[in-house]
C-alpha cells in the first residue's frame, strides 16, 4: 500500500467533486433519458471499482499460490468482499436508473444478466471460504476458485454482452460505443468520478486488511 | 501418456463394476423426459424444446461429473498421489467425463427426440455445438467437483459453485440451438458460435489443467 494521506486527500476531493458537478453541470438533452444521464456519474464508477477490486483479488490469488503466504490470500478475500460491496452499489443504481428510463427494475438484458451471474459467482467464493475450516488449505481452494471467478467475470461483462444481438446498454449488441460519443462537459466530471471511487475503494480495502490483521492477531 | 491411458482406463473399469451410477442418471433421464412428455404431450414450441432438453442435460450431468472426485476417499486419493502426477489425474478425468458426458449426451437427445419429437434444425451447427457444450460442461464440472472435494465433498456446495461456472457455456449452447432452428444460416454466424464455445471449452481446460495441482497438493 501506498504510504502518506495524500492520496486519500486526492480520493476525497474527486468524490466530493464528481457528486457535486454532477448534479450542477450541464447536461445534454437526449430522448428517454433526460436528467438521469447523471446517474452515470454514480453508476458506472462502482462498477469500474468493483473490476479493479475483483483484478486485485485475482493478482493476490496467484501471489497465494506461488508464494503461499497467508497474507496474500487475507488481502485476495478482502477485496473481493469490498468488489462485491461496489458491485451491490452498481446493481442498486442501476435498477433505480432502470426504472426511470426503462420502466422496471430489472430487465432481460445481458449486461445485466451477467453482472447478476459473476456477482453471484463471488457470493459463491464468499460462501466456498465459510465451508473450509483448516485456514492453509482454505486459502488454496479459494484462490484456485477466484481465478475462475475472474474468468468468468471477464467472459459475462466483457464478451457475452458484445457478443448478443440486442442490449440496451451503449457499446453493447449494435448500439452505440460506450465512451466515443460521450459529451465533453461530461467527461470533466466522469473521469475524476471513475478514478475517485476506484482510490476510495484501495482506502477501504486497506482499512479491511488492517483489521482483518488486528482480529487474527488477537486470536492468538 | 501412458499414465493418462491407465487413469482413463481404471475410471471405465470402476463405472462398469459399481453400474449402479451409470444406471440411476439413465433412470434420471428417463423419468424425466417421460415426466415432461406426460406434461407437455408430444409437440412443444421449439424454445420450450431446447430449454427443457438443456436443463435435464445439466442436472444429469451435475449427477454424472458429480461423482468424479467425490467418490474417491482420502486413502484411494493418498494413493493416487503417490501413483500418478495431478496434471495426468486432471487429464484423464477431463477425457472420461467428457467421453461419458457426449455418450450420455447423445443418448438423451435420443430418447428426448423419440418421446417428443424434433424441430427441423440445421446439422451443421447443431450437432457440433452440442457435442462442444458436452465437453465444456463434463469439463467445468470436473474443475468444480475437484474444488468441491477439497473442501469436504458437500453436496450443497457443487451446486452453488457449479451454476455460475456453467451458466455462460449454457446461454451460448442453448443460443448455438436457436440460431440451428434457421435451416439457412451464414457460415461466418456458423463459425463465429463454434468458435465462441470452444474457446469457453479451451479456457476452462486450461485453467484445469494449471490450477489443478495447487488443489491435489496436500
Amino acid at each position: 500500500m501506498i504510504k502518506g494521506m495524500w492520496w486519500k486527500v486526492a480520493g476525497i476531493i474527486l468524490v466530493i467533486y464528481s457528486i457535486i458537478a454532477g448534479i450542477m453541470v450541464e447536461v445534454p438533452a437526449l430522448p428517454l433519458i433526460h436528467q438521469t444521464i447523471r446517474n452515470l456519474f454514480y453508476h458506472v464508477p462502482m462498477w469500474f471499482a468493483m473490476f479493479i477490486m475483483f483484478g486485485t483479488a485475482l493478482v493476490y490469488s496467484i501471489k497465494y499460490l506461488s508464494s503461499l503466504k497467508l497474507k496474500d490470500d487475507l488481502i485476495a478475500s478482502q477485496a473481493v468482499n469490498t468488489g462485491l460491496f461496489f458491485g451491490s452499489l452498481g446493481l442498486l443504481t442501476g435498477m433505480v436508473w432502470a426504472k426511470f428510463t426503462w420502466g422496471d427494475f430489472w430487465t432481460n438484458d445481458p449486461q445485466l444478466n451477467g453482472a447478476a451471474v459473476s456477482v453471484m459467482a463471488y457470493l459463491a467464493y464468499t460462501i466456498l471460504r465459510g465451508s473450509i475450516d483448516e485456514r492453509a488449505l482454505r486459502a488454496r481452494v479459494s484462490s484456485v476458485y477466484n481465478i475462475f471467478a475472474f474468468m468468468l467475470l471477464v467472459i459475462f461483462l466483457g464478451i457475452l454482452p458484445r457478443l448478443a444481438d440486442s442490449s440496451l446498454h451503449p457499446g453493447k449488441g449494435g448500439n452505440s460505443s460506450a465512451m466515443g460519443d460521450l459529451d465533453p462537459t461530461m467527461r470533466l466530471v466522469f473521469y475524476p468520478a471513475i478514478i475517485g471511487w476506484i482510490i476510495i475503494a484501495f482506502w477501504i480495502l486497506d482499512i479491511r486488511k488492517r483489521k482483518r490483521i488486528l482480529e487474527l492477531q488477537q486470536q492468538f | 501418456m501412458k499414465e493418462v491411458i491407465d487413469l482413463i482406463k481404471k475410471d471405465f473399469l470402476l463405472e462398469i463394476r459399481q453400474r449402479f451410477a451409470l444406471n440411476a442418471i439413465l433412470l434420471y433421464v428417463v423419468s424425466t423426459v417421460f415426466v415432461v412428455q406426460l406434461s407437455f404431450g408430444r409437440i412443444i414450441d421449439e424454445t420450450s424444446w431446447i430449454a427443457l432438453f438443456w436443463i435435464i442435460l445439466l442436472f444429469a450431468a451435475f449427477n454424472a461429473v458429480s461423482k468424479s472426485f467425490v467418490q474417491e476417499h482420502s486413502a484411494r486419493r493418498l494413493y493416487y498421489f503417490v501413483l500418478a502426477s495431478p496434471v495426468s489425474i486432471i487429464i484423464s478425468k477431463i477425457t472420461y467425463n467428457s467421453a461419458l458426458m457426449v455418450s450420455l449426451g447423445f443418448l438423451s437427445l435420443g430418447l428426448y427426440v423419440l418421446f417428443l419429437g424434433m424441430p427441423e434444425f440445421n446439422p451443421w451447427l447443431l450437432y457440433p455445438s452440442f457435442i462442444l457444450g458436452c465437453i465444456g460442461l463434463a469439463s467445468a464440472l470436473t474443475m468444480v467437483s475437484a474444488i468441491a472435494s477439497s473442501a469436504g465433498n458437500n453436496a450443497a456446495l457443487m451446486a452453488v459453485l457449479g451454476f455460475p461456472v456453467v451458466i455462460p457455456l449454457l446461454l451460448l449452447v442453448i443460443n448455438a440451438f436457436k440460431m440451428a432452428l434457421k435451416v439457412e444460416i451464414a457460415t461466418m454466424q456458423l463459425i463465429k458460435s463454434l468458435t465462441s464455445i470452444f474457446l469457453i471449452d479451451a479456457v476452462v481446460i486450461v485453467l484445469a489443467v494449471i490450477l489443478f495441482p495447487y488443489l491435489w497438493r496436500k
